[in-house]
């Protein structure tokens, strides 16, 4: 099967020859495209198989049919619909390849390989998720995931100025409490989501922070989960070129040793990456 | 007799199901490509270079596209976990699925090139692939990959100390290729594969620094094409060694060239990033070809240029 013939079938084609393949590559349809902000875009995919293979904090590597890109882009899965076959991919524009994938339109077509890595463990009853700017996009699948298995959420999020807050609409389905910081003050307390945090800890009995955004606050967010005695994971972020585990762009140290944030991430325990 | 009948070779003592080959550094130990890849129908996986002691790798950025998604730099450095864990925990795991293993090695002297031969000439070993043009580290690596003399000694070193058949991964970062090719044939290199990287660079004109952690990188992908079928081209018509011809392979027609252009058997790269299946799906396009051009093995194909 070339590319070619994929292109002329709109349904999915599960690649591989294995019975039943953990990831696959797929092409897609699009099904819609908007703008969420200057620079924030939501694309939504037809893509059945991954959806029902998809965990929260899980990403797919989406290659574009022409557009001059070679290497797909990672992007974290922001909503996995298994009931429309659709997955949902919130992404900002940062250069050529976001940019191409910008322009797609419905009806186009991408090639959507996934879900890869591990996501967050869902072994909680009571979680905050911390995000910062687009982290917040796989901490979204995350909230919808534990609000349909009736476990509340609660969300704090943190952005550059009001106008970067637009999730604040996105979560308001599926969380209990969302609390805002921006760093103008033009939303929410103005300053850092690690200048609310201790205080929200101290609260509520939270059993586990999640978190992804800037690498910055994220290792800020487990310095405060490390003295409230609260399990921490963190969702991290790399340059990437197979998505695999096979090309080491994205290889970290962890206490473990070496490990991979396309394969044995992005989401790792915060003790583990931040040492 | 498994898939495509057309294509099956025997390359060193190999039986290879297709000539179709992974290169190395873009396929991990093959388990990765699993479920997108029949690992037992490629000709062979020729893993991760490794090396004698454990690497990290280089620091910072490793790899970026190059201008309209005609290429890309790497410098990943080497990261492996050295040959002693390949051998007791990567190689018994990977064994499970029916390939042919060749496995990439650095040295950083000459007297290491020996050492790793001697320690991979086990079974489930297929052969050996001698890395002596890696870019992207400081020892070693260039100096033998430029000097047709250091070559040669890396070859006879690594060929004094195994069984196994030797493949000697030239660079392209040289003035004469056929000069190289020649220097280790004549030092009992079993193969030649063509070509490894061409040393690049790119710049954050925002920032005004390299892009790449390391500064410069190995240019791979379809950009680099032309440069390894010339290279192939030149090569076959002044050596005798089976030649493995690789560079920007990334699809059934860019093989075809390679096969025209002398090649025994091809290895892709870096299109494994783009498409995960590329190679079955080259395979595939080999074996219409062949049909379509009343051919019964990929072997008449090989050197078949018209001049």
């Amino acid at each position: 099967m070339t590319l070619h013939d994929r292109q002329k079938n709109l349904t999915e084609i599960v690649a591989g020859n294995t019975g039943l393949p953990a990831k696959v590559d797929v092409v897609a349809q699009v099904m819609s495209q908007t703008r969420l902000s200057a620079d924030v875009c939501k694309l939504v995919l037809q893509a059945p198989s991954i959806a029902l293979r998809s965990q929260p904090g899980q990403f797919v590597q989406v290659g574009l049919q022409q557009g001059g890109t070679l290497l797909r882009r990672p992007l974290g899965l922001a909503e996995v619909d298994n009931r429309q076959g659709n997955i949902s991919l919130i992404y900002r524009i940062v250069g050529k390849g976001t940019d191409a994938l910008s322009n797609l339109r419905e009806g186009a077509v991408v090639k959507v390989l996934g879900p890869l890595g591990h996501g967050f463990s869902k072994e909680t009853q009571k979680p905050l998720l911390v995000g910062g700017g687009m982290g917040l996009s796989p901490l979204l699948y995350c909230a919808k995931w534990l609000s349909a298995h009736n476990i509340k959420v609660d969300v704090l999020m943190g952005g550059r100025t009001a106008e970067e807050l637009f999730w604040q609409r996105l979560f308001a389905t599926c969380t209990d409490n969302i609390y805002l910081t921006t760093d103008d003050g033009s939303l929410g307390l103005k300053g850092f989501v690690t200048d609310l945090l201790p205080q929200i800890l101290t609260k509520s009995d939270y059993d586990k922070v999640m978190v992804c955004g800037p690498e910055i606050m994220m290792k800020n967010v487990y310095k405060v989960c490390r003295e409230k005695i609260v399990p921490c994971e963190v969702s991290l972020e790399r340059r990437m070129g197979c998505g695999l585990g096979a090309c080491l762009s994205c290889s970290i140290d962890t206490l473990s040793g070496r490990r991979k944030v396309c394969k044995d991430g992005p989401v790792f325990p915060a003790e583990e990456v931040f040492f | 007799m498994k898939k495509f009948e057309r294509l099956h070779t025997n390359l060193l003592g190999i039986e290879m199901n297709a000539p179709v080959l992974t290169a190395s550094g873009t396929f991990g130990f093959g388990e990765e490509f699993a479920d997108f890849v029949d690992l037992s129908l490629l000709g062979g996986v020729m893993v991760k270079g490794t090396t004698l002691k454990p690497r990290r790798g280089n620091e910072g950025v490793r790899i970026t596209e190059t201008a309209g998604g005609a290429g890309m730099l790497n410098c990943i450095g080497l990261e492996n976990p050295g040959v002693d864990i390949f051998l007791s925990e990567t190689l018994p795991r990977i064994e499970k699925h029916g390939m042919n293993v060749i496995v990439n090695i650095s040295g950083s002297t000459v007297e290491e090139y020996g050492i790793l031969a001697q320690k991979l000439d086990v079974p489930g070993v297929a052969a050996l692939e001698l890395n002596v043009s890696c870019p992207n580290v400081k020892e070693g690596g260039i100096v033998f990959g430029t000097d047709p003399a250091a070559a040669a000694d890396v070859v006879k070193e690594a060929k004094a100390h195994t069984s196994k058949p030797v493949i000697i991964k030239l660079s392209p970062n040289v003035t004469d290729i056929v000069q190289m090719a020649k220097a280790v044939e004549a030092a009992g290199a079993d193969a030649i594969s063509l070509i490894n990287t061409l040393m690049g660079m790119e710049i954050d004109i925002e920032r005004r620094r390299p892009v790449l952690g390391n500064i410069t990188g190995g240019l791979s992908g379809p950009c680099v094409k032309p440069v390894a079928l010339r290279m192939v081209y030149q090569v076959s018509r002044a050596v005798n060694v089976p030649i493995i011809g690789m560079g920007g392979i990334s699809c059934w027609q860019d093989a075809v060239q390679f096969f025209l252009a002398g090649a025994d058997a091809i290895a892709v790269g870096t299109a494994n990033f783009a498409d995960p299946a590329v190679t079955m799906k080259i395979c595939e396009g080999l074996d219409k070809y062949l049909e379509s051009h009343g051919l019964k093995n990929i072997a008449e194909l090989v050197d078949g240029l018209e001049e």
